[in-house]
């Protein structure tokens, strides 16, 4: 049974990690083990290539442009989370956008948020400090958080008290005067403007320094005094203890279980906090590279014993589901209304609520979202035309004999997951697999073999459990 | 005429992206809108006139009837202090009436649990859309959100009657059966079971509905239909949501606007002609809002966020007239080239619940607020 409980913990990496593998993918996996397999997503070789983003504009022009669709980007993205194979890149990608919530409602420029999640891509699993310079300089975050009208003589706050309380410390880790000792720091880091191209385009922005605009005077900030600008700041955010282990409670909260909302940190401490503190200390030792911490965390027992306890967030449910049933891979013309659905379960990406992100866990299930959560599903995977249905109809029926309706559950739950289903859920999954009797694939009915099995994923895709990761 | 007094029913009509209030409630007479708007006027004889001062768009002509008739309260001028310009933050504000943090409960799902404490009917609030706005998100109340009302349901994968029927009992089976499983399942389960009850109360009760009114094929028509297709099965539904846009007209503002009000006053007009057709129009208000009017001044092709907008009240139980006041339009009077609230929208609101819904307005506004008197003062009683 060996090789049941390396599938399985594989294929809980690889959803956490990624956005969740076929069985083909977790064999190979298996195969060289599950230390290599983290390896493999923290360190992709060179061959596995993220998605082509030219292609996409080559037959879907209107990507390029970033104006005129419903959410400029969120089909660009949805375009890059299907189609890459550098998965842990991307996932990461997702975690910074919910960390740096950055939003079209004011930015209104799809591009520039595009060119952010980029940021994102490439430096995401980098070094935290250089990742906080280059977001403090990243065109979309200055104007999202106003830091164009941080001047010397009249300073703007935004982006200073965002950074402490939301980016980097928490609240409760700093004063009111330092959030205006920050935001001094900061005055001067700006965006210059390029004219649109069209009318219907947007300025092309980027980063600039203006000296007329910076504070080159003293600055007290976390008991330090110096003539600090805003690569100094950083530095001593970095030295705070809370520092690491905001991140690591980021991090715990994004790949291991839910924790209460970000807001509510001050006051409640998180689950476990001993994984908190070894997160947060990996951190430290590492000199804030962001790899290590990821390596001790997914190698950690208290991360493989985490299977099943996340809710969901509608974008993994979105490419969970198209990508192991593949569905709309390559430069589909749906991407742009499926870049949507995540928005219709809740989770519109580039367009986060407010900076401080989505409410994750069960925040994300109400009696609007399950309905588009189930049935996103349940459509893809009782479709048995698309490529990857089909190699879970064919991996049930493998071994050619005719099931028992139990034997048909147990099959279906463990090549669309491995699914962790209860001994209830799995007795009316029988229910319904008894209503149609034993289930014969040796008698050439291939059609309606297949369409059993696919309403039988169908109906497991509905389950509680499946609303889990 | 039914002789029982029917409890009273909100329609809101959430018109997102920024509705251009300067350009839908004309001040004809103020030389004012001509000097700002040189790129699209309404000229002084194309301005639909309510009075000797005041007109409509003239893709708003159907509403002109309704408004003569007193079923339309036209309020000037509504918002908030200090509007952020952002139409997240600022819908977010709208939809929670929470405008200095991040609210986690709309202002009708509190309403919807105040009329359903038990949450005994799952369809109470039904919006008509893709995603549940956040006017209806209370965590625990439960609402149908639905999209496309004659497929909508759960699992619609299976076409087959008695099969899909077989599988829904297997689903109400095994999420019935995770309740008391821990506070997450519980969560998950009932909000499933919800959606289900939900999805089966709409599927049960339509099916009777007939109607002479031929509707457009434009969204808010299809969305308007649907309300009335509910609502006329007296399923028990207080409360309709639904949205048309986007009026987020910074450029091509004029082809823009002009389809969106085309669409959205004749599907108005359609929805009333048809509740009265079938004698429901009675116990009904409609609702018009949007998260923010626009800037005074065009850019040259459109016009930019701006601050106080307009809210229209329609229906027979509606007291006719304005309301408030157009905000002064001179430019030392305007707010960064915006106009500027002079009515708190939460007064708005508290008009609604408190006149209309017989609702606690305070606990679900956060608050007193200055009340316009919109609605008639005796209701339609025995």
């Amino acid at each position: 049974m060996k090789n049941i409980e390396s599938i399985a913990e594989i294929a809980h990496l690889m959803r956490r990690a990624g956005f969740g593998a076929h069985r083909d993918e977790l064999e190979q996996l298996v195969a060289i083990g599950y230390e290599a397999a983290v390896e493999g997503l923290l360190d992709p070789s060179e061959e596995l290539m993220p998605a082509d983003d030219y292609l996409l504009y080559r037959y879907l022009p209107s990507t390029e442009v970033g104006g005129p669709n419903p959410v400029p980007g969120a089909a660009n993205w949805l375009y890059n989370m299907v189609n890459t194979d550098r998965l842990l890149e991307e996932k990461m990608a997702l975690f910074w956008h919910q960390v740096f919530a950055t939003g079209n409602s004011k930015v209104d420029n799809g591009n520039h948020l595009t060119y952010q999640i980029q940021m994102f891509r490439e430096h995401g699993t980098g070094n935290y400090r250089d990742l906080l310079i280059k977001l403090a300089q990243n065109p979309a975050m200055i104007y999202w958080l106003d830091n164009h009208e941080n001047h010397k003589r009249a300073p703007n706050e935004n982006w200073g008290r965002e950074l402490l309380e939301l980016f980097s410390l928490g609240v409760g880790n700093y004063t009111e005067k330092d959030v205006f000792e920050c935001a001094r720091a900061f005055t001067g880091w700006t965006i210059g403007a390029k004219m649109p191209r069209a009318p219907h385009h947007r300025f092309s922005w980027h980063y600039e320094f203006h000296p007329e605009q910076h504070d080159y005077s003293e600055k007290t900030f976390l008991g330090e005094t110096g003539n600090f600008d805003g690569e100094d700041i950083i530095d001593i955010i970095l030295q705070q203890d809370a520092c690491s282990r905001f991140v690591a409670r980021h991090l715990y909260n994004f790949f291991v279980e839910d924790e209460p909302q970000v807001p509510s940190w001050s006051i409640e401490p998180p689950r476990n906090p001993e994984a908190i503190d070894l997160l947060a200390r990996t951190f430290v030792d590492a000199n804030f590279e962001i790899k290590p911490v990821l390596r001790v965390l997914f190698n950690s027992e208290f991360f493989k014993n985490a299977t099943y306890k996340k809710v969901k967030s509608p974008v993994e449910v979105v490419i969970n589901t198209l990508r192991v049933t593949g569905d709309a891979l390559g430069p589909d013309p749906r991407l742009l209304e499926l870049g949507q659905y995540p928005g219709y379960m809740g989770q519109s990406l580039h367009d986060p609520p407010s900076v401080e992100g989505w409410h994750t866990g069960k925040e994300w299930v109400n009696t609007g979202s399950v309905v588009q959560r189930i049935n996103f599903v349940a459509d893809h995977f009782s479709n048995v035309d698309l490529p990857g249905v089909k190699s879970i109809v064919s991996h049930v029926i493998s071994n050619g004999e005719v099931m028992t309706p139990e034997k048909l559950v147990d099959r279906c739950l463990e090549y669309m997951g491995p699914v962790q289903a209860s001994d209830k859920t799995r007795s009316e999954l029988v229910t319904h697999a008894k209503s149609e009797g034993p289930l014969d694939c040796s008698d050439n009915q291939g059609d309606d073999v297949a369409r059993r099995i696919g309403d039988m994923l169908a109906l497991i895709g509905s389950t509680v459990e499946y609303q889990y990761c | 005429m039914s002789s029982e007094k029917k409890p009273p029913v909100i329609v809101v009509l959430q018109l997102t992206g920024g509705n251009d209030y300067f350009n839908s409630v004309i001040p004809y007479t103020d030389s004012n809108y001509y000097d700002s708007r040189k790129t699209f006027p309404v000229s002084q004889d194309d301005v639909v006139k309510l009075d000797n001062s005041m007109g409509l768009h003239p893709t708003m002509e159907p509403l002109k009837a309704i408004y003569e008739q007193g079923d339309m309260a036209i309020i000037h001028g509504v918002g908030y202090e200090n509007s952020p310009r952002s139409h997240f933050r600022s819908m977010d504000i709208w939809h929670t009436c929470e405008p200095d943090t991040v609210g986690t409960e709309g202002w009708l799902g509190k309403a919807i649990r105040d009329i359903d404490p038990r949450g005994e009917n799952p369809i109470i609030g039904v919006n008509i859309g893709q995603a549940l706005p956040r006017a209806l998100v209370v965590p625990g109340v439960p609402v149908a959100s639905v999209n496309d009302l004659t497929t909508y349901g759960l699992l619609t994968n299976v076409e087959e009657e008695n099969k899909r029927a077989q599988i829904l009992e297997r689903f109400s089976n095994m999420y019935g059966q995770a309740i008391g499983t821990g506070p997450v399942n519980d969560y998950l389960a009932r909000t499933g079971l919800d959606a289900l009850k939900g999805a089966d109360i709409l599927k049960r009760g339509l099916g009777k509905y007939s109607s002479n009114v031929e509707y457009g094929t434009d969204n808010i028509s299809k969305s308007l239909r649907d309300v009335a297709m509910i609502h006329t099965a007296d399923l028990g539904t207080r409360i309709f949501y639904t949205q048309h846009g986007s009026f987020d007209t910074h450029a091509s503002q004029k082809p823009v606007f002009d389809k969106l009000w085309t669409e959205v006053s004749r599907a108005i007009n359609d929805f009333w002609a048809d509740l009265r057709e079938h004698d429901a129009d009675d116990n009904v208000v409609m609702f018009l809002f949007s998260e923010f009017g626009r800037r005074v001044r065009d850019n040259g092709s459109g016009t930019d966020h701006g601050a106080a907008g307009v809210c229209f009240a329609i229906g027979p139980s509606v007291k006719g007239g304005m309301y408030s006041e157009y905000p002064n339009t001179n430019a030392d009077a305007l707010e960064q080239g915006d106009l500027v609230p002079n009515q708190d929208f939460r007064g708005v609101y508290s008009t609604l619940l408190d006149d209309w819904m017989s609702l606690d307005p305070v606990s679900i506004v956060g608050g007193h607020f200055e009340r316009p008197k919109f609605i008639e003062d005796t209701l339609v009683t025995v």
